[in-house]
């Protein structure tokens, strides 16, 4: 299936970023030039979701390869998502320490801390964190297969590449993404109550109980589990930019630079409109 | 190993195929923008034979290859595999007539985080299904063996030369015993012993598994050595299909000129 369809949106994409970088003409036709550009942009990242949706589902299933990527993307992110979700537990607690003070309002400390982290900070952070480190890796590994006619090859041995390298990257992403964001969540909740601990003596179970005091579950798991849609845009993005990229090593840093630029970009916008759901959901 | 029904299909079809060509393409059109790579190309091959396509840079020989086994699309034109027209096949079904074919890429283009016994492995791997892993393994060996590569199975393709991967690029191409070859440039880069062991075990390999194969070159001298006819492509038309005595024996300017270039090659090599 893949051919025509790799054919299809090689022909009638042009990259959003490319269309965008074009100097700008005078004669009238930029604005037109860079609106047909987006469009089509979308219109072959539509397309080219279509057909891994379509290649994913049809078994045979690539568990094998599913597994190398729940270790590439879920694994290998968890140092760098726990110790970035330590630092942001440290730098909340200090400001939140800080602005309480002022406010006589030190009580509030562990559920500000506990909200801050969970509902906001941790799923944000942990979206951009997968963006670079995962985007840029897939965009770069695709890319480079690409060019080097891996991907051809995979096809002229009859495997769909849709499935065997798309499909699977981007179930990998969209499962490890809320896995991961609860590693951050537990290291910034134990990092921010370690630092409030060093100024001012809390025990961990008199933070745990004050800051999750009644707390619902309504409250943590939809900003948790909105991560999965950070997965979706992440793996789609990047294997997007990943396959369709064309001329040698200038390609391929353009398509990691892309695929981590669009990727995160996405993420913070579909932030928005989740943060909204949400509230409107589970009011 | 194929299965039981898998070899008596091909058992049927390899019949079938001593009479009728195993690849047909008719009159195949592809242009690139404004570049008219193919103009009308019509050329056919049977079971046993190796067809040399040769030409300039640029003359559309491995958009040839890449149509033939659906990489690329054509314009306008058929391409029959064992009489089957596979421009107009069904995308799902396009991979069952992959499975009849082997490709050798230009540049071996061999998976670089998979070793060279993974990389032969892997059409085994999705396409034998009911195989064991000792068998594949066996059957690995038995292909790495056959094009002189058994003792570099745990060796990754960035660490061996241009000739070896193209050597296991061969050993992947027939892991699923096709029954048509497609080579695009085997010896190119090569240094001429290299490219003399390729040809040498492409001839080899033709006379062990009887293919129908279509080898792109630029190599005169390679295109002899392992091909039966000739098929020479200047700006997207056929302009010599035959033997070779037909290409030595042409009046056409473009040919004289291109044998003139190819005889210089030969001897500064």
């Amino acid at each position: 299936m893949s051919g025509r369809t790799v054919i299809a949106i090689k022909n009638t994409q042009a990259s959003l970023s490319e269309s965008l970088s074009k100097p700008p003409t005078s004669d009238g036709f930029s604005i037109s030039r860079k609106i047909n550009g987006f469009l089509e942009w979308f219109g072959g990242l539509g397309m080219f979701a279509w057909a891994v949706l379509r290649a994913g589902i049809t078994p045979p299933y690539e568990w094998r390869e599913l597994i190398r990527q729940f270790d590439n993307i879920g694994s290998m992110s968890f140092p760098l998502v726990a110790l970035a979700g330590a630092a942001i537990g440290v730098v909340i607690s200090m400001e939140a320490r800080y602005s309480l003070s002022r406010f006589g309002a030190k009580s509030m400390f562990p559920a500000t801390l506990v909200y801050s982290v969970i509902q906001v900070m941790g799923p944000i952070m942990t979206g951009l964190i997968v963006s670079g480190r995962v985007g840029a890796g897939i965009g770069a590994e695709l890319a480079s297969m690409k060019v080097s006619e891996q991907i051809d090859a995979i096809e002229a041995s009859a495997v769909n590449p849709y499935k065997f390298l798309a499909a699977t990257r981007i179930l990998a992403c969209i499962l490890m993404l809320p896995l991961l964001t609860l590693a951050a969540d537990a290291s910034g909740l134990i990092a921010g109550w370690f630092a409030q601990n060093l100024v001012e003596p809390l025990s961990f179970q008199q933070f745990i109980n004050s800051g999750f005091h009644g707390a619902t579950f309504n409250e943590f798991l939809p900003p948790t589990f909105k991560t999965a849609v950070y997965g979706l845009i992440i793996g789609t993005i990047a294997c997007f930019q990943g396959m369709r990229t064309r001329g040698g090593a200038e390609g391929v840093g353009r398509a990691a630079t892309n695929s981590v630029v669009l990727a995160s970009l996405f993420v913070i916008l579909a932030d928005v409109v989740l943060v909204k759901f949400i509230l409107m959901v589970f009011p | 190993m194929a299965t039981e029904s898998e070899t008596a299909m091909k058992d049927e079809r390899l019949q079938k195929d001593e009479s009728s060509p195993v690849v047909a393409v008719n009159q195949l059109h592809k242009i690139f923008g404004s570049h008219v790579v193919l103009n009308g190309v019509s050329l056919s091959v049977n079971r046993g034979e190796t067809l040399a396509v040769l030409g300039r840079s640029g003359t559309g020989k491995s958009v040839l290859l890449r149509i033939i086994i659906g990489l690329e699309l054509p314009d306008s034109g058929s391409v029959n595999i064992h009489g089957q027209n596979i421009v107009a096949l069904p995308l799902d079904q396009m991979g069952e007539i992959r499975k009849k074919m082997g490709f050798l890429f230009q540049h071996a283009a061999l998976y670089d985080s998979l070793s060279v016994a993974q990389n032969v492995a892997f059409p085994l791997e999705h396409h034998r299904r009911g195989m064991s892993i000792a068998e594949r393994d066996d059957r690995v060996k038995q292909l790495l063996s056959e094009v002189g590569m058994d003792g570099h199975l745990e060796d990754m393709p960035s660490d061996i030369s241009g000739g070896m991967q193209k050597r296991v690029g061969l050993a992947r191409a027939l892991a699923l015993e096709p029954d048509i070859l497609l080579l695009d440039e085997p010896t190119a880069g090569l240094d001429p012993i290299s490219s003399g062991e390729i040809d040498d075990l492409i001839l080899k390999l033709q006379r062990e598994h009887r293919m129908a194969s279509i080898v792109v070159t630029h190599d005169l001298h390679s295109a002899k050595t392992i091909a039966n006819r000739v098929a020479l492509l200047d700006q997207g038309n056929v302009v010599i299909n035959g033997n070779f005595e037909e290409l030595y024996r042409s009046d056409i300017a473009f040919v004289k000129e291109f044998l003139k270039y190819s005889r210089e090659e030969v001897c500064r090599e």
